[in-house]
């Protein structure tokens, strides 16, 4: 089972709310997918429209766990502050950590995400961060006292899949023991079979799924093939060789004398 | 006296963080707030006393990745 700070859960999916053509198609979405934990965000409220207690509202509806981000954070003292508002509006120690160091790419700024991680670590959140694969940062934050690492496949909203398969792999053989949770870039649901047969604890995917032609059909998808590359992990994957290897016994093969000593001019 | 809330220049006659929330209609609502970049626990912005140009952010839940 995924296991995030000590909590158990069955599902292996975790589902971003963003950019659904609808709240119901959202609610669907997350049902199809089994997904047990979603993520959230927090905007300014206008006094006017009051977007956010409505979305409160259908998250409660939900019924499912809530994992809130800190998305759009450039620096270690916003995505603090963030995290704070965050624990007191979901009730959550739980927060999915994003210090964001540029536009083009929404790649993880690793020295603020450090600087973060250790502050709410202290002040006893269990901090959930988004990084890069990169070893010396993971071991940074596993020594801030994250127990699960939230690595990116690729840019966010990309679609390009792991980018740095060997990165990955050698980031999950590093950490055996920390939850790692692939999270960014994914777009098929074969790129997360492929993360969950490298042995990752999880995937979250926003995007992929919101941003689908059926958006139900495709969280759907995706919940089988995480599910399906778990198992495949699980079930111990044979090595890849470089030459053939045939699966078929060769000891009693039809015709194998017949076909050493025949005239091939004759076939 | 004038402040900057969400971004945004208002005035306002509001003392306190508490008193600004409830003249916005967010005395019951789901929001979180902080002041000057730092965060203000709901059970605290009765203490939470407003100066002119202060930076007032009023946040609610809302769809994230």
């Amino acid at each position: 089972m995924l296991d995030i700070y000590g909590e158990r859960f069955t599902s292996r999916l975790l589902l971003g709310t963003a950019q659904y053509p609808s709240p119901a198609t959202l609610k669907q979405a997350v049902e199809a997918s089994s997904a047990e934990i979603v993520t959230a965000s927090l905007r300014r409220e206008s006094a006017r429209a009051r977007a956010g207690q409505g979305f409160w509202e259908l998250i409660e509806r939900l019924g499912v766990r809530v994992l809130p981000n800190t998305a759009g954070c450039r620096t270690a003292k916003e995505a603090v502050t963030t995290a704070k508002m965050a624990r007191e509006l979901f009730g959550t120690p739980w927060i999915k950590l994003e210090v964001i160091a540029n536009d083009d790419t929404l790649q993880p700024e690793l020295f603020g995400l450090v600087e973060a991680a250790t502050i709410l670590v202290a002040e006893g959140f269990q901090v959930l961060p988004y990084t890069t694969e990169d070893l010396s940062a993971a071991e940074r934050l596993v020594g801030a006292g994250c127990t699960v690492l939230m690595p990116w496949a690729s840019p966010i909203g990309s679609a390009r899949g792991l980018i740095n398969r060997d990165g990955l792999k050698t980031l999950r053989a590093y950490f055996p023991d920390t939850t790692l949770i692939i999270d960014a870039g994914l777009g098929t649901p074969s790129q997360a079979a492929g993360a969950m047969e490298l042995g990752y604890d999880a995937v979250l995917l926003n995007t992929a799924v919101a941003k689908a032609g059926d958006p139900v059909k495709m969280a759907q998808a995706f919940a089988r093939a995480v599910e399906a590359g778990r198992l495949g992990f699980e079930a111990g994957l044979i090595e890849p060789r470089d030459m053939a290897s045939p699966s078929t016994p060769v000891a009693g093969t039809p015709f194998f004398k017949e076909l050493i000593f025949s005239d091939r001019s004759k076939t | 006296m004038q402040i900057l809330l969400n971004g945004e220049p208002v005035a306002t006659d509001a003392r306190t963080l508490q008193e600004l929330c409830a003249s916005l209609g967010f005395a019951e609502s789901k929001v979180a707030t902080a002041v000057n970049g730092s965060f203000v626990a709901s059970a605290k912005r009765g203490l939470a006393a407003l100066s002119p140009k202060d930076e007032v952010e009023i946040v609610a839940p809302r769809q994230g990745g």
